[in-house]
């Protein structure tokens, strides 16, 4: 049971960290209805180039808010320039474009950073929580518990911003009807623009995080592909959908891989999520929180 | 005045229902495959193309092709956005390479038909989602296909014949006594089947299984109330569409790589299929060829561009900076392309036509 529940636990922290990953693609989803495949890409760039001014001598506060910085601007150069000119093209070109720039990115990073792995030290410490080992004999790390405080923290602050601030509202009122949205003047292009912004911002925490979880590597840009089931299970659209989601993946992942994964040769944690989330899929092809299509016939 | 069809009367159903019905289109075909299969022969006999040219581009070219089909038909036709490809595509190459050894004095190309019907099976298994679910949530849904084949070919180990390293190397293309060893003769070998096969697609889009895969594709609840039944229409896209990437894949082992393991099948090779299918152009078959050519070239160019930087220049990059400079203009270049031409190259050609068709007249 004490081991049911580590793996448990251990599955729900790193869920966190999924749909902190998901909540960006979420974002620019809802807004614009751009699949965007880059935000793998972003995470591994923003995670880069903290690194990367740190190590140079910055001091990490600097090094994060100058790298907030430059996703901001990488935000706005995106819209600018690859989305702008696309406006009402197919959604497939636009996820195409999505993943040019994913190459772009990782080859923009590379280029300025160089490829190797490098380690990022945000000064938590891995270890495991003695009160917890010691009065209940289970191990959660201590890492992983801050870092979903601060995942937390963002889900919530986010969904602050969407439901009570000005801008939120002009969000959701250009995610609901663009036309709508622009009959009434609400500026198109600035929301975009904000919306690419806190992409880049979430991105930037994702990237810290798991960047001192796992080192900084290229394998970070995979963390895209972890995001994927937590969006179809929870629903493209929505925000709570997204941390159910990516609650319930990073839980059932590890379970699987613990009590399944012996059983058919290992290594299950790859398509798992996947499968769970097709079968979901199967049930409710709209995901947890998406919106129901309705279709008669 | 070029590409005018006026005056192309047809007097028999035969006439009516050809592949190619405008003359100039019949030229031009034949003018190709003419080029592909005595021009090309010509000049390596020649000496002026390396065994090189056919290695390194007209051989995955023409396999890239077939696969790019394959997806076209899928997505560019059905309209069922899919992930999946290189996953297809093991099944057909690790099939095939399983058959031939399993089963004394099979022939070639019976193993790679077989191949083919075990990725079209595959195939419509994990089709079958496509039937509840559309769009994206079926795009990330496909990517279940792509890591749980993988996946199986990688654990299992009977499909690599118990290899320690899992790969599993080809076995020669033999032919009625003749063996395809070369460069050059494989090439032959998959233009052949290259050719046999764009024919057979072209051939099928325009007939009542082609036309129910774009009623589908258009709006899937109009084509119902006509009387199309999605649930045959879907998965039978998902099949054809499925053989043609395993026979591609099958090719891919035999005639290109030689030896392949199955994490030559990534979700890069997905993506690169359908970068080419989406540069090509989506539901195109001449696109598909175009596409492949793209992608293929791209980098080949991108190198030797970069070489001859180094060499005349004297601007020599680091070999790291270099290969991210090349990743970097390689995505510019798609999303470039998809700003200029979203409809991919084959709107070009279309444009192109309606050119030839009035030129030199203004109107």
């Amino acid at each position: 049971m004490q081991f049911f529940l580590e793996v448990l636990i251990g599955g729900l922290l790193s869920g966190i960290m999924y749909s902190l990953v998901a909540l960006g693609f979420v974002l620019i989803y809802k807004a614009s209805g751009v699949f965007n495949f880059a935000q793998g890409a972003m995470v591994y760039f923003a995670a880069l180039t903290t690194v990367g001014l740190v190590d140079s001598g910055m001091s990490l506060w600097l090094a994060i808010l100058l790298t907030m910085v430059a996703m901001v601007v990488l935000g706005l150069l995106t819209e600018k320039i690859v989305l702008r000119p696309l406006v009402a093209q197919h959604e497939i070109t636009l996820f195409m474009a999505t993943i040019g720039l994913t190459f772009f990115v990782e080859g923009l990073a590379q280029a300025i950073w160089g490829a190797n792995v490098r380690a990022l030290d945000l000064g938590i410490e891995d270890v495991p929580l003695e009160w917890l080992l010691e009065s209940a004999n289970i191990a959660v790390s201590q890492f992983d518990l801050i870092a979903s405080g601060i995942a937390a923290t963002l889900v919530i602050l986010l969904a602050i911003f969407f439901s009570k601030t000005k801008i939120g509202r002009a969000l959701r009122a250009v995610a609901d009807d663009h036309q709508a949205a622009l009959s009434i003047g609400i500026p198109l292009q600035h929301i975009w623009a904000i919306v690419w912004a806190v992409a880049g911002f979430v991105a930037l925490v994702a990237g810290l995080l798991w960047g001192a979880r796992n080192g900084v590597q290229f394998a970070l840009t995979f963390v895209a592909l972890k995001a994927l089931p937590v969006l179809i299970l929870g629903g493209f659209t929505s925000v709570p959908g997204a941390i159910l989601g990516g609650l319930i993946i990073g839980a059932s992942e590890k379970l699987a891989e613990v009590y399944i994964g012996p059983h058919v040769g290992g290594g299950i944690e790859g398509w798992f999520p996947y499968v769970l989330a097709l079968l979901f899929l199967l049930v409710r092809p709209e995901g947890l929180f998406g919106e129901k299509i309705i279709r008669r016939i | 005045m070029l590409y005018r069809e006026a005056g192309q009367f047809k007097a028999t159903y035969v006439e009516d229902s050809e592949i190619f019905p405008i003359r100039q289109d019949k030229f031009g075909i034949a003018l190709i495959l003419a080029a592909a299969f005595v021009g090309i022969p010509l000049l390596s006999v020649a000496g002026i193309l390396a065994d090189y040219t056919f290695t390194a581009i007209l051989t995955p070219f023409l396999i890239f092709a077939l696969a790019t089909l394959g997806l076209n038909i899928l997505t560019g036709y059905a309209g069922q956005l899919s992930l999946g490809t290189a996953a297809f595509m093991a099944v057909g190459a690790f099939a095939s390479y399983n058959f031939m050894l399993r089963i004394d004095g099979m022939p070639i190309l019976g193993a790679f038909i077989l191949g083919g019907l075990c990725a079209a099976a595959v195939g419509i298994v994990f089709g079958l989602p496509s039937l509840r679910i559309r769009g994206f949530y079926l795009a990330a849904a496909t990517l279940a296909t792509q890591f749980f084949i993988v996946w199986v070919l990688t654990k299992v180990g009977w499909f690599t014949n118990y290899n320690s390293s899992g790969v599993i190397t080809a076995q020669k293309i033999e032919m009625f006594g003749y063996t395809f060893d070369t460069a050059f003769s494989k090439y032959l070998f998959v233009l052949s089947v290259v050719t046999v096969m764009a024919l057979l697609a072209k051939n099928m889009v325009r007939t009542n299984v082609g036309r129910s895969w774009m009623a589908i594709r258009d709006m899937d609840m109009a084509a119902e109330v006509i009387g199309f039944r999605p649930m045959r229409t879907k998965l039978l896209a998902f099949a054809v569409s499925s053989f043609y990437c395993g026979v591609a894949g099958a090719l891919f082992a035999y005639a290109y790589l030689g030896t392949v393991e199955p994490e030559g099948f990534s979700l890069d090779l997905s993506f690169r299929i359908l970068f080419m299918v989406i540069i090509g152009g989506v539901g195109s078959i001449l696109g598909s060829f175009f596409g492949a050519a793209f992608i293929v070239l791209v980098p080949i160019f991108l190198n030797t561009f970069t070489g001859f930087l180094e060499n005349t220049v004297g601007i020599g990059l680091p070999s790291g900076i270099s290969s991210s400079i090349e990743l970097m203009v390689f995505g510019a270049l798609i999303i470039f392309f998809l700003i200029v031409e979203p409809h991919g190259l084959a709107r070009l050609w279309q444009i192109g036509k309606e050119k030839l068709r009035l030129w030199p007249f203004p109107h």
